[in-house]
């Protein structure tokens, strides 16, 4: 059981995140954390110095973040994007397809069972934001 | 009729396994009902009154024999023998065991059907004309569209934790048969003037506590476009609709709040962003679907006429027989309102009984109502004569279809937790007041519409008469609402006035009726004359 999950390869930040406020106030910040009702799409023109982008999940049903996540891998963004706050299992595959690529949850997680709901279906019938060919494309070759 | 590949297999087989493993980590204890909770929503399964509810989808109403014998064999062995049609064109079983339910969803898998976002804060169930296919004033078929959107919406990332749910209905008639408008997004196939295929995007209505009629947000989305301008629809609802108040989080009141001006601005600034994400699949893919939905092979040169010597058949014919575009073919609807009945119920024997003649005389189609009644699309006028008797003999032959019988009526306090009184008692007294069959017909079409409380799943705001349950200091009561509809030209009924008790409120709707007859103008229907004479008249009629 564990509460922090990772699916990158490089090194952990280590710079604590700023506040959303905070960041836009102050040009040196490399980490930044996203309330619900942050706009993410003002973190655009600074995307290439962000390194960590978190966003908060006070209440699991509060889904603005999966919107947040995605609209940061539209424009760009490759650092890392971290959900943190109230993480279910059951969650875990949309945040993924979402863009997000760490956690942080609030309840441990069971790896196993993140393991399956991760690898439970073969095929997505959209794109989103992890790169899969949607059946669709499939189906077309 | 779509049918399933290896892909949509995989996934709903897919989704089965995944709530097996849930239900069992419920079973043993390992999730608390919190935690379980949405993830049985995920998939339909309500704890009601008395027992777990499981909805079933049925994709925009359209279903084969096979799958109608299959909801019937769950009913026999899961259930107690009968399942309820409902208002957004599924089915629900009322009396469900929460260990059955991964058998239950096994067994639909087994052909092509599932439960999957028939609950919860997401995309539900597209629903749609049920005369798709074969109504004579549609641009063409829509069903293709909503599929095109069932898949897409199925299990959409982003789009799953809303701020409320989310219904979608596409239509391709000015005749709007789906109350296309009351949806949250309501989709009417078009053609422009270079005969392009598109649609009009109407957003932001629904009924409930705040009845919304959708205003029109584009007057023509081109069809390449339609999952990408979508996507940006929901994409503003999910970042900007109000999650601190239940009653607000429709997007409905996002709309009403900032405008639909200011919504539409915000949808075309995200659309321009979103179109560039290549998310609309190539014209091939939306062609493999529409092949699915080729007309059935119609015979030519059929007799067009109906011998109406039997009186009996020939009234069933004028009230339940719709026109067909295809020369011998008559649009069939089966109702599901006897007069002794509960609106939208059928027993197992009658659900197989209509998988017969849909497998015997209609191409082996069969289509759900939001009216809460069964469509059989395509049967040849050759046959109709011995079809309606099969039907008299199931006690399915009800000649009532858009009379005042023919109620549409949510499950209530009977079943559902959230009511405030209940419905199927309302409507059976209704319904037993005007059981003469020569009075239905002299009062003509009238929509007669009941829900349980103000989440309105009985359509009562779009009722030409609505009815909503109340509680009033603990006990039931009944507000008359009149003068909406849910068609092509909608509208909200206005509440009459004070509440009534449960006989009171069959006085009332009597009295509303009889004023009608008083007041009408050669071929008014109530609606019209409604219309024509205001609320003043009916309120003296019934508070007088
Ligand atoms: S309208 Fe109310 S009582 Fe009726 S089914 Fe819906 S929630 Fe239940």
């Amino acid at each position: 059981m564990v509460n922090a999950l990772r699916f990158r390869d490089d090194s952990a930040h280590e710079e604590p995140a700023v506040t959303f406020e905070t960041f836009l106030g102050q040009t040196n910040a490399t980490a930044v954390r996203l309330e619900p009702g942050d706009d993410a799409r003002e973190l655009i023109p600074h995307l290439d110095r962000l390194a960590l982008i978190e966003v908060s999940f006070p209440k699991f049903r509060d889904g603005r973040g999966y919107s947040a996540a995605r609209i940061l891998r539209e424009s760009g963004y490759t650092g890392e994007l971290r959900a943190s706050g109230d993480i279910l299992v059951d969650q875990i595959l949309y945040l993924r397809r979402c863009g997000f690529d760490s956690f942080i949850a609030d309840a441990e997680l069971d790896e196993a069972a993140v393991d399956r709901a991760l690898g439970r279906y073969g095929d997505v019938y959209q794109k989103a934001a992890d790169g899969r060919s949607p059946v669709w494309a499939l189906r077309h070759g | 009729m779509y049918k399933y590949d290896q892909y949509d297999q995989t996934i709903v087989d897919a989704r089965v396994e995944e709530f097996r493993e849930q239900v069992g980590r419920r079973l043993s204890g390992e999730l608390s009902e919190d935690q379980f909770k949405p993830l049985r929503l995920m998939n339909g399964l309500y704890l009601q009154l008395h027992a777990y509810m499981l909805r079933v989808a049925i994709p925009y109403g359209t279903l084969d024999s096979r799958q109608m014998r299959m909801l019937a064999h769950i009913a026999r062995k899961y259930d107690r023998d009968y399942g309820h049609f409902t208002t957004r064109q599924n089915l629900q079983y009322n009396w469900i065991k929460l260990e059955d339910a991964p058998d239950i969803l096994a067994d639909l898998a087994s052909v092509e059907m599932h439960a999957i976002q028939t609950s919860g804060n997401c995309i539900r169930n597209i629903s749609s004309d049920q005369f798709a296919g074969a109504a004579a004033d549609e641009v063409e078929d829509p069903r293709p569209w909503a599929e095109l959107l069932r898949q897409w919406s199925t299990f959409h990332p982003e789009f799953s934790y809303l701020p409320r749910k989310f219904k979608i209905a596409v239509i391709a008639s000015d005749q709007d048969r789906a109350a296309m408008r009351l949806h949250d997004i309501g989709l009417q196939v078009v053609r422009n003037n270079k005969g392009e295929t598109g649609f009009k995007f109407y957003v932001g209505g629904g009924m409930g506590r705040t009845p919304i009629v959708a205003p029109l947000i584009s007057e023509f989305v081109p069809a390449t476009d339609l999952l990408s301008y979508t996507e940006a629809c929901l994409r503003v609802y999910n970042r900007y609709g109000r999650r601190d108040n239940i009653y607000k989080a429709r997007i409905k009141i996002l709309l009403h709040e900032i405008g639909a001006d200011e919504y539409r601005r915000q949808v075309e600034e995200e659309f321009a962003h979103v179109k560039t994400l290549g998310l609309d699949p190539p014209a091939s893919e939306f062609e493999r679907i529409a092949a699915h939905f080729a007309p059935p092979a119609w015979e030519s040169g059929l007799p067009d006429t109906v011998d109406r010597s039997n009186v009996d058949f020939a009234q069933w014919v004028d009230q339940n027989v719709t026109a067909h575009k295809a020369p011998g073919y008559a649009v069939v609807t089966i109702s599901l309102k006897p007069i002794d009945g509960i609106p939208g119920d059928a027993s197992s024997a009658q659900i197989d009984l209509m998988a017969d003649l849909a497998e015997t005389y209609s191409f082996d189609e069969l289509r759900v109502t939001h009216a809460q009644n069964i469509v059989l699309p395509n049967v040849r006028k050759a046959d109709l004569l011995t079809m309606w008797q099969k039907l008299v003999d199931a006690k399915l032959a009800d000649a009532n279809i858009d009379l005042v019988t023919d109620i549409i009526a949510c499950p209530g306090l009977d079943y559902c937790s959230l009511a405030n009184a209940r419905s199927i008692p309302v409507a059976q007294k209704i319904a037993a007041r005007f059981a003469d069959p020569a009075r239905q017909r002299d009062i003509g079409e009238l929509k007669l519409k009941i829900s349980g409380c103000i989440n309105a799943c009985g359509h009562h705001h779009a009722g030409h008469i609505g009815i909503l349950g109340v509680d009033r200091k603990g006990t039931e009561n009944y507000q008359l609402l009149l003068g909406g509809s849910g068609a092509e030209d909608a509208s909200l009924g206005k509440i009459a006035g004070p509440g009534f008790d449960e006989d009171g409120i069959v006085d009332a709707v009597e009295r509303t009726i009889e004023k009608y007859r008083d007041l009408r103008q050669e071929g008014e229907r109530f609606l019209d004359t409604y219309r024509r004479v205001g609320m003043d008249p009916f309120k003296e009629a019934i508070y007088g």
